[in-house]
């Protein structure tokens, strides 16, 4: 104990909700250093942490919201972004952080990403992205690359997986990258730009599940993971997000893919409101909604 | 607390029930609705759309019907009043959010305005097949509040109603309409608005250092916050300590839902709304709710002008059942019966026999849905109730 208390303390002890620890998480996996990154960025961007709101979903990065200590809501399997949407649009001084995993965001909450990109939400989302169903035990999913190896296709998954940031970009995103856990530094930067920007931005995080993926394919542990995702990942920002697809232990391609401006969703129902109801609008949302 | 004057339409209107729903919700103080299109109930969001921007708030119509029932709760922990409407597919869509709303403690209005099922079953016609769905679509135990209009007037003042319950009790409340009464077309009169009163919402007066999410107050309804204001604070699905925190323990689970359920069932009493015609010397009473409970009182009248003692007890607060009235009802010396009419085919009738056990005979006067029953077809329920027991005798 003694040895503790003469450490310094964890500069983002004050982010995590430590009466929690220890987490849920498997030893290799990547969310808790998605999470690190996390707080420094939220303490880099020096924000009102007061009006900072996270939102996960269900499944391992679910849990992310739980050990936050921030205002944070672990809502229903796929649905934290309308959830989101909904607190945002009713609060918009908030700053809404919609953390979750891959199957969670693209498999059953696949039509409210879209929806959500399409509209401009002003919306921080952050996935992780283990390319398998971890809490549940390792099954097949929509970021599963074709031939891996999943509880549920025990003979090589048949399927092509989405490639998140070109879904991104297609259905409107304004901001889109893409790291692995192995970037810590690039990660925490792009949660930062992100935290700065208007509109639904979206970062896509590869993540290794030692547990389930690394090792029902033969992968290894997240020591593993991390010499892989260093040595096939190739830093592009710009790339054309339909060049960025992944494939079973291939190249991966990162970096900050899209970083436009269009006006957000609350932008322009104020202008379209303004212009069909002239003076009788006062203005949408603050107080009037929250009552 | 009075209602904000700029939501109450005040005056005499000629409106049909969904459109009085939505200044119901207006005139309730709620600003926030999200929606999928579905026929009956289309036209409340529809007006909602057309009203809400005038008054600082919003429509938003989401992708499915999943989306709009958690966008709403996402909304009220911004601190707005909100409320989606559906019917009978959307509504079954909305089953697990009924359940975070539970679970949650997130005061809401859910808007069924019932049709003709299973499945798309007949979208433009009424059926009263959801009453069921109601009370135990969501998985898991739990209690919620539902309430049946059965007019446009009742559809502005239920929905009024719905909300001071849902905020009273920190509870989703359904507002189960029908297709009949969401589009007749009556006279609604919207009051002024100081004689309006609403229940605000139950924020804590605790700082957060001491506050605690879940850790209920006398009533065993704990006290809200919001988001963006400090308090840290963790909401969740998944079973829940008094913190928020999840948790496994079968003890912090049994605790949990015993009071979720019992700071509904403990007010029952309290909840309880009813209307009674000549229930003073009946001998059958008919028990019907919603659009059924008019042609049924028509029976009931066309059974007095034949001298036959017919009363009838409709319920306006469905869920939770009003059982105590219901068992003192039964006890009466005189009563050869109970005729449930509704436009199913047997799901209230299923708990007024719960209530009444073997005291006295209960009767199903069924109809799949499509239309409202004949009054006819009920005055010869009557009837024949009448008659079997004076045959009996």
């Amino acid at each position: 104990m003694s040895t503790q208390q003469s450490l310094p303390p964890n500069p983002v002890e004050t982010l995590l909700r430590t009466d929690r620890m220890p987490h849920i998480w498997c030893p290799g996996c990547g969310i808790g250093t998605t999470m690190n990154c996390f707080a420094r960025a939220l303490q880099q961007a020096r924000l009102d942490l007061d009006k900072v709101v996270i939102v996960s979903g269900i499944g391992c990065t679910g849990r992310v919201a739980g050990y936050a200590h921030l205002d944070s809501f672990h809502t229903t399997h796929g649905r934290a972004i309308p959830f989101a949407t909904g607190l945002k649009l009713a609060n918009p001084e908030l700053t809404v952080v919609v953390y979750s995993g891959d199957g969670d965001l693209i498999a059953i909450g696949g039509n409210h990403f879209i929806h959500a990109a399409r509209r401009n939400v002003d919306l921080k989302v952050i996935c992780v992205n283990n390319f398998i169903y971890g809490m549940t035990g390792g099954q097949v999913g929509p970021t599963t690359p074709a031939t891996a190896l999943t509880s549920t296709t025990p003979y090589g998954c048949p399927e092509q997986p989405f490639n998140l940031p070109h879904l991104a970009e297609s259905a409107g995103a304004v901001y889109v990258a893409r790291w692995t856990a192995y970037h810590v530094r690039q990660i925490t930067h792009s949660m930062v730009e992100m935290f700065r920007k208007s509109g639904f931005c979206f970062l896509e995080i590869l993540s290794p599940c030692p547990t389930l993926y690394q090792r029902r394919n033969r992968l290894g542990d997240g020591l593993e993971a991390m010499k892989y995702y260093k040595e096939a990942s190739v830093t592009r920002h710009g790339a054309p997000t339909k060049e960025v697809a992944l494939s079973f232990q291939g190249p991966i391609v990162v970096g900050k893919f899209v970083d436009v401006e269009r006006p957000t969703y609350l932008e322009l129902l104020n202008q379209q409101l303004a212009r069909a109801l002239e003076a009788q609008y006062t203005g949408c949302i603050e107080e009037h909604v929250r009552g | 607390m009075k209602a904000d004057p700029r939501g109450v339409l005040s005056g005499v209107h000629f409106l049909d029930g969904d459109q009085a729903c939505a200044e119901g919700a207006l005139a309730a103080g709620c600003r926030f609705a999200a929606g999928y299109p579905i026929t009956p109930s289309t036209e409340i969001v529809e007006r909602f759309a057309q009203r809400v921007p005038l008054l600082g708030g919003m429509f938003l119509q989401m992708e499915d019907e999943l989306a709009a029932s958690i966008a709403i709760q996402g909304a009220v922990w911004a601190g707005a009043k909100a409320f989606t409407v559906t019917s009978g597919p959307g509504f079954s869509l909305m089953m697990e959010h009924i359940g975070y709303a539970a679970m949650t403690e997130t005061p809401c209005v859910i808007v069924d305005v019932q049709r003709g099922g299973p499945s798309t079953g007949l979208p433009t016609l009424p059926a009263q097949a959801d009453m069921q769905q109601a009370r135990w679509g969501s998985h898991g135990d739990y209690e919620l509040i539902a309430l049946a209009p059965n007019s446009p007037q009742e559809c502005f003042d239920l929905t009024i109603e719905a909300f001071n319950l849902a905020e009273r009790y920190r509870t989703p409340v359904l507002l189960m309409m029908d297709e009949i009464v969401g589009h007749m077309t009556e006279r609604v009169e919207i009051p002024p608005a100081e004689q309006i009163e609403l229940v605000p919402r139950r924020y804590t007066t605790k700082p957060p250092a001491e506050y605690q999410p879940f850790a209920p107050e006398a009533d065993l309804v704990p006290a809200m916050v919001r988001a963006g204001q400090g308090y840290r604070f963790h909401i969740t699905g998944l079973t829940h300590d008094e913190r928020g925190y999840p948790t496994t323990s079968v003890a912090a689970h049994d605790r949990l839902v015993r009071r979720l359920v019992a700071k509904i069932r403990n007010h029952a009493a309290q909840l309880t709304r009813v209307e009674e015609h000549f229930l003073e010397d009946a001998e059958v009473i008919v028990l019907a709710y919603g659009i059924t409970s008019r042609v049924a009182l028509r029976a009931v009248q066309m059974a007095r002008a034949r001298g036959i003692a017919a009363g009838l007890l409709r319920p306006i607060l469905i869920w939770p059942f009003l059982e105590a009235r219901l068992r003192q009802l039964a006890r009466r010396p005189g009563l050869s019966g109970i005729l449930v009419a509704e436009i199913n085919l047997g799901q209230i009738v299923r708990e007024v026999e719960r209530c009444v056990g073997a005291q006295v005979p209960v009767q199903l006067a069924g109809h799949a849905g499509g239309s409202v029953h004949h009054p006819q077809e009920l005055f010869e329920a009557i009837v024949q109730m009448a008659h079997a027991v004076e045959i009996e005798r």
